[in-house]
C-alpha cells in the first residue's frame, strides 16, 4: 500500500486531534458531543458512498439499516428477561458470558445481554437482512431499486412504529453505556466527552481506511468498471451482481454500527431515526461529497450533520437539504468538492440538454 | 350486518382506493412514457392539489375551486419541468432519482411551512360525512361513488385524448421514438412539459377526490407514491387499462388485510407486493414478460 494512500488517513486523524485541543482549550468542548453524533452518521455514508459511488446503485432505505442497528442492540441491552432467569436457554447464555443483571437508573435489576454480544447480534443481523433484502433488489435498475429500497425503509419504519417491543412512537431510552475495552466505553456523558470523540473517530477513519483498500483491490477495480460500463464489465466476465451485493451488504453493515454506536451515546433511539427523510439525507451527503469521493463524503457527512445539529438550518432543515441536492445535482454533479472552474460556470448555467 | 354484506363493504371500499391508487399510476406512468424518468414527487401533486382545493373553497364555491386547484397544480407540475428537468435530460438515471427526490422534499416542506400540519380535508361533495348509501346491504359514502366515477371519467378521457386527439397522437409518438417525432415536426421537449402538466393535473384531481374520505396532511404524498408507483408497475408502466386492474386489485388486497390483521400492515401490504412484483414480474401482470427490460441482466 502506497504511502500516498494513508497520507490523507494521517492528515485526517491529525485535524481530528487538532480540532479536540483547539476545542478544549477555548472552551467549546461541547461541540464535541454534536461532532461525535456526527461521525456516527458519517459512518452511514461511507458505506453508501461505496454503493453510490462505485457500485453505482442508489438506496433510499440505508435509515432502516441505521435503525436496525440501533433498535436491535437498544432491544438486546434493555429488555429485562429476569422473569425466564431460570429457563435453559438463558443460563446456557448465561454462563457464555452474553448476559449479565445491571441496575438501571431507577435501581432495578435487569438480566439483559451484554452490549458486546448485542453488537456482534447487530453486525449479523444487519448483514442477513440486507442480504435478503439485496438478493432481489441488486437486480433492478436504477429507478427500481431506489424505489425497492425505499419501500424497505418505509417497512422499518412501520415495524418500529407498530410495535410495542421497539417502543411504537416513543422509542426506546436508557440504553446503557457499552464497554469497548481497554478501558474506554461509549458513554454521553460529560465527563466521557472526549474518550467518545476518539472512539468515534477511530472506528470512523477505520471504516474509511477498509473502504480505500476495497476501492483499489481488486474488487474496487471490478466496481468501478461495472459503474463505467456493466455491460462491458459483464462481458469480461466479471460477476457485476455479486460485487454489488457485497457492496449492499457492507454499506448496511457500516450503517448499522452507526447505528448501534449512536443508540449507545445517546442512551436511546426514538422513529426519527427510521424515517425516509433520513435515507433521503444520507444520498444527499453522498451526492455533496461527490459520488465517487470517499473523503469527500465524510468531510460533508460530518459537516452537514453537524451544522444540522446545532440547528444552524431551523425549521427549514429538510427544505435546506432538498434544496443543496437539488442544486448539487443540477449545477455540480460530481459534488461540492469537483466544481467545475469558475470560466465554466456561465456556459453551465445556461446550458440546455441538447436533442 | 352479516357476512355477505360485510365482504361487499370491503369490495366497495377497497374498489375506491384501489381507484386512487389507478390515478397515482396513471401519473407515474404518463411522465415516464415521455422522459424515461420515474417521479418521486408524484405523491406530492396529489396532495399540494387538495390543499389547494380546500384554501380556495373557502373563497369561491367547490367545483370551482376543484377545477382552480387542477388547474394551479398542472401549471406547477410543468414549472417543475421547466426549472429542472429541461436542464438534465441526458443525466444519468441516479442524479435524476436524486433530483425528483430533492424537488418532492422542497414541496413538502414548502407546504408545511404554507399549510402547517394540520389535517384538512374538503367538504363533502354531496351529502355529509355520514350520508351513506346501501349497495346489497353494505353501507358506504357517496363519496367514494364520486372517486370511482371521476377515476372512469380520468381513464376514458386520457384513453380518448391519447387515441384520438393530435396532442395525444403527438404525445405518444414522442414517447415512441424521439427523434422520428422531432422530424415530423412535433415540438418533443414541449410534449414532456405537457406530460408532467398532465400528469400533475391528474395527481390533483385524484387528491381533491379522495381529500373528504382521507382527510390531507403535507407529509402523506410518500405513501400514496409507493402505492401508485406499485400500481404502476402492476400495470406494466403505460398500459391504462391493465394500471386500472391493478390499482382495484392492490385496493381490494389492502381493503382484506386491513380486515384480517392490524391497520399499521395495510402500508406494508403494498410495499410487500411491490417488491414481490419487481422481483419475479418487472414487465407486470398484465403484459408479456419480453418487455421486462427493466431488469440490470
Amino acid at each position: 500500500m502506497p504511502l500516498r494512500r494513508y497520507a490523507p488517513v494521517m492528515c485526517a486523524a491529525a485535524m481530528v486531534v487538532l480540532i479536540q485541543v483547539a476545542l478544549s482549550t477555548t472552551g467549546n468542548p461541547y461541540y464535541m458531543t454534536q461532532i461525535t453524533m456526527s461521525a456516527f452518521y458519517a459512518m452511514v455514508v461511507v458505506g453508501l458512498c461505496l454503493l453510490m459511488g462505485y457500485a453505482g446503485q442508489a438506496s433510499l432505505g440505508h435509515a432502516g439499516f441505521f435503525a436496525i442497528g440501533g433498535y436491535v442492540s437498544a432491544v438486546l441491552c434493555t429488555v429485562n428477561l429476569l422473569p425466564y432467569r431460570d429457563a435453559a436457554v438463558l443460563s446456557a447464555l448465561r454462563s457464555l458470558g452474553l448476559l449479565h443483571i445491571w441496575k438501571d437508573i431507577y435501581g432495578a435489576e435487569i438480566l439483559s445481554f451484554v452490549p458486546w454480544a448485542a453488537f456482534v447480534a447487530v453486525l449479523i443481523l444487519a448483514a442477513v437482512i440486507a442480504l435478503l433484502i439485496g438478493l432481489p433488489v441488486i437486480r433492478l435498475k436504477g429507478h427500481y431499486m431506489a424505489m425497492a429500497t425505499l419501500g424497505f425503509g418505509l417497512i422499518v419504519y412501520r415495524i418500529v412504529i407498530g410495535t410495542p417491543l421497539f417502543g411504537q412512537a416513543d422509542g426506546i431510552s436508557n440504553v446503557p453505556p457499552f464497554p469497548v475495552g481497554f478501558g474506554l466505553q461509549i458513554n454521553g456523558r460529560a465527563a466521557f466527552r472526549v474518550e467518545n470523540y476518539y472512539i468515534a473517530w477511530a472506528v470512523l477513519l477505520g471504516m474509511m481506511v477498509l473502504s480505500i483498500h476495497l476501492v483499489h483491490s481488486r474488487i474496487g477495480r471490478a466496481l468501478r468498471s461495472i459503474h463505467e460500463n456493466e455491460e462491458a464489465a459483464h462481458s469480461l466476465g466479471i460477476d457485476t451482481y455479486r460485487y454489488k451485493l457485497a457492496t449492499f451488504v457492507l454499506s448496511a453493515v457500516f450503517a448499522a454500527i452507526g447505528g448501534a454506536m449512536m443508540t449507545h451515546y445517546n442512551g436511546s433511539i426514538g422513529p426519527s431515526e427510521a424515517t425516509v427523510m433520513k435515507s433521503v439525507r444520507y444520498v444527499v451527503i453522498v451526492a455533496v461529497g461527490g459520488m465517487a469521493n470517499l473523503w469527500g463524503a465524510m468531510l460533508m457527512g460530518v459537516v452537514l450533520n453537524f451544522l444540522s445539529l446545532r440547528g444552524v438550518f431551523g425549521t427549514f432543515d429538510d427544505a435546506v437539504f432538498a434544496i443543496i441536492l437539488i442544486v448539487i445535482m443540477l449545477y455540480a454533479p460530481d459534488g461540492l468538492l469537483r466544481m467545475p472552474p469558475i470560466h465554466k460556470w456561465k456556459t453551465l448555467l445556461t446550458r440546455r440538454s441538447r436533442e | 350486518m352479516d357476512q355477505s354484506s360485510q365482504i361487499v363493504q370491503y369490495i366497495l371500499s377497497g374498489l375506491s382506493n384501489g381507484a386512487i391508487y389507478a390515478l397515482i399510476g396513471f401519473g407515474f406512468a404518463i411522465i415516464y412514457n415521455a422522459t424515461g424518468i420515474i417521479n418521486f414527487a408524484q405523491g406530492e401533486f396529489l396532495i399540494v392539489g387538495a390543499m389547494t382545493a380546500v384554501s380556495l373553497a373557502r373563497v369561491v364555491p367547490l367545483p370551482v375551486a376543484i377545477a382552480l386547484a387542477v388547474l394551479i397544480t398542472a401549471l406547477l407540475g410543468g414549472l417543475v419541468e421547466l426549472i429542472f428537468i429541461r436542464r438534465v435530460r441526458e443525466a444519468s438515471v441516479l442524479r435524476l432519482i436524486v433530483i425528483t427526490i430533492g424537488i418532492s422534499i422542497v414541496m413538502r416542506e414548502a407546504m408545511l411551512h404554507i399549510w402547517d400540519e394540520k389535517v384538512r380535508a374538503l367538504p363533502f361533495f354531496t351529502g355529509t360525512d355520514v350520508s351513506t348509501i346501501s349497495i346489497l346491504g353494505a353501507h358506504i359514502s357517496p363519496q367514494a361513488l364520486w372517486v370511482l366515477g371521476v377515476c372512469a371519467v380520468i381513464v376514458t378521457g386520457l384513453t380518448l385524448f391519447y387515441r384520438y386527439t393530435l396532442m395525444g397522437r403527438a404525445m405518444r409518438a414522442c414517447a415512441d421514438d424521439r427523434m422520428a417525432a422531432r422530424l415530423c415536426g412535433i415540438n418533443a421537449r414541449w410534449m414532456v412539459t405537457l406530460s408532467f402538466m398532465l400528469s400533475a393535473g391528474i395527481g390533483a384531481m385524484a387528491g381533491c377526490v379522495i381529500s373528504p374520505l382521507t382527510q390531507t396532511q403535507y407529509d402523506m404524498g410518500a405513501p400514496l407514491a409507493i402505492k401508485g408507483f406499485t400500481v404502476a408497475i402492476l400495470g406494466g408502466l403505460g398500459n391504462s387499462f391493465a394500471a386500472v386492474a391493478a390499482g382495484l386489485l392492490l385496493g381490494l388486497l389492502e381493503a382484506f388485510t386491513v380486515s384480517q390483521f392490524a391497520s399499521a400492515y395495510k402500508e406494508a401490504v403494498s410495499i410487500v407486493v411491490l417488491l414481490l412484483i419487481l422481483v419475479f414480474r418487472p414487465s407486470g401482470l398484465f403484459t408479456r414478460s419480453d418487455i421486462g427490460n427493466l431488469r440490470a441482466h
